[in-house]
């Protein structure tokens, strides 16, 4: 097979960790996150459940182990809750876990479920003390009066134990469903947005938020567009930008005004008059923005494609890369079964040089930016064993089928990635497929 | 399932009018599925899940591609109405449609009474999608949710609240609309408290105050009965804190 070596994603992708359960329902993966170094890698369900992956250290006592991810931490970081006001419950599932930059020895976490937000620290702890005046090993008090000498407790080294606990809770500033959390540069502030609103929030403060944006109606009733997605600039502390459903996105300074209604910048294509049916809006939908590191471009994902933007240029995408175009003849039937509502996440490679997004019957499309090439692979059971390597999957799109090739009625709707994400720094990747989690990893032969 | 045919002539001769019949099939078919569309579109804003708030972006998407039809169809003045006779037979199939619809999503979910509460919701554009449906579930927990005789006090407020949210089309002619949805016998048509929920049918209710939108109060005789619903609601709580 013809491997181009100077190609970000033409490489020898191979499973690194392949995390497969039956569980029922409740172990949808709904998040998937790096921290900043990529050490770690959080998860979280629709049970509400975090599970934290750490990085093996490759070293030469341990060569198998080339730098596998294994669970470091597990906890529960929402539970379901009942809304009595409006008689309806509130999803324990959590929608976005964004990490904060490591500033000790200690891991903090944002996770957020529809109407909640909590700050997680999670610490190590490797030592215990022993040789308490007042109590025993097991905790119990001693009676005062027979201690007849002092001393002083000593560290003593214990199995590592690592624990979670939540230091923040940032509630009650939520009227609609929480889709984004976004932690800014400044790593005192980060932004949360539901549909309708966007809120500013600081780390230390919980029981107050800013405004920053509105698109709530007067009158509801000319409802027409939704928040879908937001972030903060990697680099300037003051610009954000958010996604619609009407396949807009706007570029917000917060130094313009304090209620930032109104856009700085303004990204949309216009649209494709020959093109245009009763499904137009909905598959123009973004479902997910993000930064390039650099804060130079942003990516925009909506139902058949991820567009590149340069932040300086507002009336088209630099790039438009086609995820499933074979799917545009049947939109109708995905509108039927609600799979044209399916929120599919994007994201970068540390260079900026690459992107990743997923599809249906479990397989991800990879881009090239540099070599305009790109790839279709799939995380599934079969191809989980250790050090399997993944083979290029293709699409039959009309004709003939060739062998190895999956025709576009064969494919499993219900297999869907939504949720992928990027070592911020190597090739390595984060594959989520429903409750099955995939860490592959890229070797360039 | 959901094609509503437009009447075809019964023409004679076939041969010599195959052409025509051929560009009155592509169209018609067009009409079909587009008329296909819009039924399967209001079907799904009818849809929800009886305890957690339906998806926004969701319903918003849905009720502009429902918008879009109807202003197509508008201008093309295939936007007829419907009259009393034609709509009792029709809407019938789809009653019972969409309550097994309806009444397998309800027992998937599980026969759970969640509390139902008539009105006064505070905030939420989607919250009266539930309350509504829901205070029903818990009086008739084993039969379909869309009930024939059901939610007799809903209709009026249906017809007044879907002219609210189709009138932001300037449609040509807007009493066309009033005429297709005035068979408000048929709760299939309850359609009101999903659009209502969905894109907020600001009308006065309890909490009027409160930000967000209240659940169609169609007229003063019904009123009360929600009042009441509502009160029931909240010594359920009371009572079972």
């Amino acid at each position: 097979m013809e491997v181009e070596s100077d190609s970000h994603i033409h490489m020898c992708w191979q499973v690194l960790s392949a995390r497969t359960k039956k569980w029922p329902l409740a172990d949808i993966i709904s998040t998937v996150e790096f921290n900043y170094s990529g050490d770690l890698l959080a998860t979280g369900d629709k049970g509400g459940r975090v599970v934290i992956f750490q990085r093996e250290q490759e070293n030469k006592s341990r060569p198998h182990s080339r730098g596998e991810y294994n669970v470091y931490s597990t906890f529960q970081s929402h539970e379901p809750e009942f809304d009595y006001l409006k008689s309806l419950e509130i999803e324990e599932k959590i929608n976005k876990i964004r990490w904060l930059p490591q500033q000790n020895a200690a891991h903090f976490l944002l996770s957020t479920n529809d109407k909640t937000i909590k700050l997680w620290k999670i610490s190590e702890r490797d030592k215990r003390a022993e040789g308490y005046n007042l109590k025993d090993e097991d905790g119990r008090l001693r009676d005062p009066f027979r201690i007849t000498a002092l001393r002083v407790p000593i560290l003593k080294p214990m199995d590592l134990m690592v624990e979670a606990s939540p230091r923040r809770i940032f509630a009650n500033a939520h009227t609609y469903h929480i889709n984004s959390i976004s932690v800014n540069s400044d790593h005192e502030t980060y932004l949360s947005a539901d549909d309708l609103r966007i809120n500013l929030w600081h780390l230390e403060i919980t029981d107050r938020s800013f405004n920053i944006v509105d698109i709530k109606p007067a009158n509801m009733e000319e409802l027409t567009e939704v928040i879908t997605a937001a972030e903060f600039h990697p680099h300037q502390c003051n610009v954000f930008v958010y996604s619609s459903s009407k396949g807009t996105i706007r570029l917000c300074d917060m130094r313009s005004s304090a209620l930032c209604d109104r856009h700085s910048k303004f990204f949309e294509e216009p649209e494709d008059p020959s093109s245009r049916s009763f499904f137009s809006e909905i598959i123009s939908s973004i479902s997910d923005v993000k930064f390039s590191h650099s804060g130079r471009y942003m990516m925009s994902r909506d139902y058949l494609s991820v567009k590149v933007w340069d932040l300086n240029m507002e009336s088209r995408p630099l790039e438009t890369h086609q995820v499933h175009e074979y799917l545009r003849s049947k939109l109708c039937s995905l509108y039927e079964n609600d799979c044209i509502f399916d929120k599919f996440e994007c994201c970068w490679n540390g260079s900026d040089s690459a992107i990743m997004t997923g599809s249906y019957n479990n397989f991800f499309r990879m881009f090239d930016r540099d070599t305009r090439r790109d790839v279709t692979l799939e995380a599934s059971r079969e191809s989980s064993k250790p050090r399997a390597s993944l083979k290029p999957r293709k699409v039959c799109t009309g004709g003939k089928r060739k062998k190895d090739e999956i025709s576009v009625d064969s494919l499993d709707f219900n297999k869907k990635i939504l949720h992928t994400a990027w070592h911020p720094a190597d090739s390595v990747i984060a594959v989520a497929a429903t409750n099955n989690l995939y860490i592959f990893q890229g070797k360039i032969n | 399932m959901f094609t509503r045919g437009l009447k075809r002539k019964c023409v004679g001769h076939e041969e010599d009018m195959e052409g025509a019949l051929a560009g009155l099939k592509t169209v018609s078919s067009y009409s079909l599925q587009r008329q296909s569309l819009l039924d399967m579109s209001l079907v799904k804003l009818q849809l929800c899940h009886m305890l957690v708030e339906p998806n926004l972006c969701r319903s918003v998407l849905i009720a502009n591609t429902v918008r879009q039809i109807q202003e197509e169809m508008t201008q093309d003045g295939t936007w007829r109405s419907v009259t009393p006779q034609e709509a009792g037979r029709a809407p019938l199939d789809r009653l019972v449609s969409t309550e097994i619809l309806c009444r397998s999503a309800w027992e998937q979910e599980g026969a759970r009474p969640a509390p139902g509460l008539g009105d006064g919701h505070v905030q939420g554009p989607v919250s009266d999608l539930c309350p509504v449906t829901s205070a029903q579930a818990p009086r008739h927990p084993q039969s379909g949710i869309w009930e024939l005789d059901g939610p007799r006090e809903d209709r009026g407020g249906f017809h007044k609240s879907l002219d609210q949210i189709f009138e932001t089309l300037e449609t040509k002619n807007p009493g066309c609309m009033e005429e297709l949805f005035s068979d408000v016998d048929s709760p299939y048509y309850d359609l009101d408290t999903v659009l209502t929920g969905m894109v907020g049918g600001a009308r006065p209710g309890p909490c009027e105050g409160l930000e967000g939108l209240a659940p169609a109060t169609p007229g003063p005789s019904s009123s009360c009965k929600s009042d009441l619903g509502e009160l029931d609601h909240v010594v359920e709580i009371l009572v079972e804190t």
